[in-house]
């Protein structure tokens, strides 16, 4: 962060009359109390000196807007007035940014209760989440439907965000949880999971915890980036991009402000690794993200995690304090004479802010919207700085590559995929849960190690919405980056969905569009434009109940391919693919 | 953009032909050099491109999605397509999708870009969202008619880091549903608005029009044929702003001034904008 400057306040914004109440002012102050409010300095230009104090402070926004929502129920314009006024936020800008957020309320509830979120995507939908609907709405319950909420594997899932008490996930009480491959010898990124105490230290390290930030210190950071190189290892989220490459481009950058990023906003239907690694192995995340600020030569490291996951911001929270105070974080990381330290950050209900870009914006209190690539995160990522963003699963990775060395961790997999993949498995699956299995495993093979399909298996949906459908051929399919790309499939950030011949698919894709078009972010033409008007292509099949007419399946591929080609981010280029997968395994779009 | 032009010369190839441009310039300004005519609309010569309409989309070699040209900076041995098959369509559905939710009568480049990509606005599902906004008509300068809003974010920047630095307006909303918006939609004159009308001065589809020219058409008497433009220097202050003086029947009907103006770059504040009555 710039040094802070003694000053006046900012003159050159505008606020309306409305002031904030006394208890919207405290929000406002547990965040950024008074004395840190943005000021100028005297002698600075006011416009030009205002506009810089504000980027300043401007990463607080969010936060302080949580704040706001949780306290009051919603961001009045008073208190609205209030958290810009004391970021120096030009209070339209404020606006922009509440009013982009799902979680964030802009309309006065006219109550104080909490708010109960029901996933309404497709593992929930199967699990019978409108019957829950029916008996919360009987027992006075405001219900508001949900994008996934990453618990499918104990669908039908709820999130309660409360006002004035913690938001909490009414399953997290109940659940006495046990990974379905517990004991197995060959788990690697999730050996610890249901294993390890989540809030102790000293528990992982019992578990071989920090054994591999010390040996990569004692490596070097050219050795660490070297190996993760040599390892093959390729990022989890969806776009498998080589990690060593990434962590290599930000090394080479010169300077200190430079940034470790943790992705842990794992938002696309039908995936939940990230919400259980980070909650029952949290200090491997800590561990794994501190190993790539050294070897990057970063000092800043940011955990960004969806609003919907309280157990897991709380344990992160927890293992940071505690990794801190054991001097594992902060100036001079476990003897290494290197700074790095973590600061969490919570997303507020919007799946774009999983987008590397998009979430480089909201930590730094903008609209969640994905910047146009090149340039790249590595030279240009959170404050337009030198950034490696991974998400947990592949940082965890890196433990093991650390400890063993490439070509131990290239034992498991195949030549072109090392390794092993977790995946998310849910709906009609005799076991829904979080698998680990050697990268070529077939999909079958997954499906047989869960349990089976219950009833005739109808088809799978590989990569969540982002993915395509496929059909009971592909069981042979092995689930590789490169077998899946030439079965013109995905493998995404893991999501494998299962549907039965009894489920009614044509609801599946209506809602699957439906999503699309909620969560884009509305900035570029295509992706905006196109993903509505998708949707209302499907609605309209789904109400005819007739084949798909040429001019109408036309139509679905020209608004694709333009959303494909000219789309800024993955978003837009992804919004079509589960949709004509569906269309061209017949699974919708026959009726007659 | 070339006024940041060096010495370095960057050689690149727009549809077979080679062009060079200073280190720096864009595709789009490569497109310009070589006599490539490219649709846009969020581009304005005066701001930061954002990037967002994706009309002025090109192909270029080794990029897996097409590539916006209005950012996207040239650089030495790109092989650019810019009226190939996909280029094309998607110029055509970005042009489509607009006229499907926009009333985009008004914005002539628009229409005629349409027509040329042959975009057909009527082959969609009947009924589906529009904008669906009520004119905003909060005081005497100007009006706001979001049913005419492509969201090409040129006001925003205007109002923002690009001219004015007065943060009046934002995108707000999300998706289709996305709008450009004071702080909850409060009225003009309750906002940060200082009148400048830098905002009315770059929209590119007549959802910002001086309320002259509002009442005007209203009254179905905008007369552009019958208008001439006469060019004068703002007499308020020192600065030496080039006012355009639009005139419809001896009246004053809107005021304009040059992007290339070495002063305004196409910037006014509110008096020289608005303050013509006494004429």
């Amino acid at each position: 962060m710039p040094p802070r400057l003694r000053g006046h306040p900012l003159a050159d914004l505008h606020f309306g009359d409305d002031q904030p109440t006394e208890a919207e002012q405290a929000a406002i102050d547990a965040i950024v109390p008074p004395a840190d409010a943005a000021t100028v300095v005297e002698t600075e230009r006011i416009v030009r000196g205002g506009r810089s104090r504000r980027h300043g402070l401007r990463h607080l926004l969010l936060p302080v807007l949580h704040s706001l929502q949780h306290e009051i129920g919603w961001i009045s314009p008073g208190g609205l007035n209030g958290a810009a006024e004391r970021l120096g936020v030009p209070p339209a800008e404020a606006y922009g940014v509440a009013t982009f957020y799902e979680l964030l309320r802009t309309t006065d509830p006219g109550h104080r209760d909490d708010v109960v979120h029901l996933c309404v995507d497709p593992a929930c939908a199967m699990a019978g989440n409108n019957d829950l609907r029916t008996s919360l709405e009987a027992e006075g319950a405001r219900v508001h439907d949900s994008p996934c909420l990453g618990q499918c594997e104990r669908a039908p899932a709820l999130f309660v965000q409360g006002v004035g008490r913690p938001d909490r996930v009414p399953s997290d009480d109940e659940e006495d949880f046990h990974l379905p491959q517990a004991g197995d010898p060959s788990l690697r990124v999730l050996r610890r999971v249901g294993e390890v105490d989540p809030t102790s230290l000293d528990s992982y390290r019992d578990h071989g915890g920090y054994e591999a930030l010390a040996a990569a210190i004692e490596m070097g950071s050219d050795a660490v980036i070297a190996d993760i190189s040599d390892s093959g290892l390729s990022g989890r989220g969806g776009a498998a991009f080589p990690t060593g490459i990434k962590w290599r481009a930000v090394a080479d950058e010169p300077g200190p402000d430079k940034h470790v990023v943790a992705n842990c906003d794992e938002s696309e239907p039908g995936t939940f690794k990230d919400r259980i690694v980070c909650e029952h192995d949290p200090f491997a995340v800590i561990e794994s993200m501190t190993i790539a600020g050294l070897a990057t030569g970063s000092p800043h490291g940011w955990i960004y995690i969806r609003g919907e996951y309280p157990r897991a911001t709380a344990r992160l929270e927890s293992a940071i304090a505690q990794a801190r105070a054991a001097g594992l974080l902060g100036d001079d990381v476990a003897g290494s004479g290197q700074r790095f330290d973590i600061e969490v950050r919570r997303g507020a209900g919007a799946y774009i802010c999983g987008e590397e870009t998009a979430l480089f914006n909201s930590i730094e209190g903008f609209r969640g919207e994905p910047r146009n690539k090149p340039p790249f995160p590595t030279t240009h990522g959170l404050f337009s700085q030198p950034t490696a963003i991974n998400n947990p699963e592949t940082l965890i990775n890196v433990l093991d590559i650390v400890i063993e060395g490439p070509d131990a961790y290239r034992s498991v997999g195949t030549e072109r995929s090392p390794g092993t993949r977790l995946f998310c498995l849910s709906g009609r699956i005799g076991v829904p849960g979080l698998y680990e299995v050697p990268f070529g495993t077939t999909l079958g093979e997954l499906l047989d190690l869960a349990g089976g399909p219950t009833g005739e298996l109808g088809s799978v949906l590989l990569g969540g919405a982002a993915g395509v459908f496929v059909g009971p051929d592909a069981l042979d399919m092995p689930l590789t980056l490169e077998d899946t790309r030439e079965a013109g499939a995905t493998l995404g950030s893991g999501v494998v969905t299962v549907f039965d011949d009894t489920v009614d698919m044509e609801a599946v894709v209506v809602r699957i569009a439906e999503f699309f078009r909620d969560e884009s972010c509305g900035q570029c033409v295509p992706c905006r434009v196109g993903t509505q008007r998708q949707h209302e292509v499907l609605v309209e099949l789904q109400a005819s109940g007739r084949p798909l007419a040429p001019e109408r399946s036309e139509l679905i591929d020209d608004m694709a391919l333009a959303m494909v080609d000219a789309s800024i981010c993955g978003l837009g280029h992804t919004a079509a693919s589960a949709v004509r997968s569906a269309l061209a395994l017949g699974l919708i779009g026959n009726s007659s | 953009m070339s006024s940041v032009a060096t010495e370095t010369a960057v050689t690149i190839r727009i549809d077979g032909q080679e062009v060079a441009v200073p280190e720096g310039a864009t595709i789009l300004d490569a497109c310009d050099a070589a006599g490539v005519e490219t649709p846009t609309i969020c581009y304005g010569p005066t701001l930061t491109p954002v990037n967002v309409c994706r009309v002025c989309v090109v192909e270029l070699d080794g990029s897996r999605a097409l590539v916006p040209s209005c950012s996207r900076p040239a650089e030495e041995g790109m092989v650019v397509h810019t009226d190939s098959e996909r280029v094309r369509h998607s110029r055509k559905m970005v042009l489509e999708f607009l006229a499907t939710g926009v009333d985009v009568s008004q914005a002539d480049e628009l229409g005629q870009w349409a027509e040329h990509y042959g975009a057909d606005p009527d082959r969609y599902v009947p009924g589906g969202q529009t904008m669906d906004e009520p004119v905003r008509v909060q005081d005497n300068l100007y009006i706001r008619d979001y049913d005419k809003c492509v969201l090409c974010y040129r006001c925003v920047e205007a109002c923002g880091d690009d001219a004015q630095h007065t943060y009046a307006i934002s995108v707000a909303g999300r998706g289709f549903g996305a709008r450009i918006s004071t702080e909850f939609d409060v009225t003009l004159p309750d906002s940060a608005c200082v009148y400048c009308g830098n905002c009315v001065a770059v929209c590119p589809t007549n959802a910002l029009q001086f309320k002259t020219e509002f009442d005007l058409r209203q009254a179905d008497d905008w007369r552009p044929e019958d208008q001439t433009v006469t060019q004068t220097v703002c007499s308020y202050c020192g600065v030496g702003c080039n006012l355009e003086l639009h005139v419809q029947d001896n009246q004053i009907v809107k005021c304009t001034s040059p992007d290339d103006h070495d002063v305004t770059s196409g910037n006014l504040c509110i008096k020289g904008r608005f303050g013509w009555n006494y004429v």
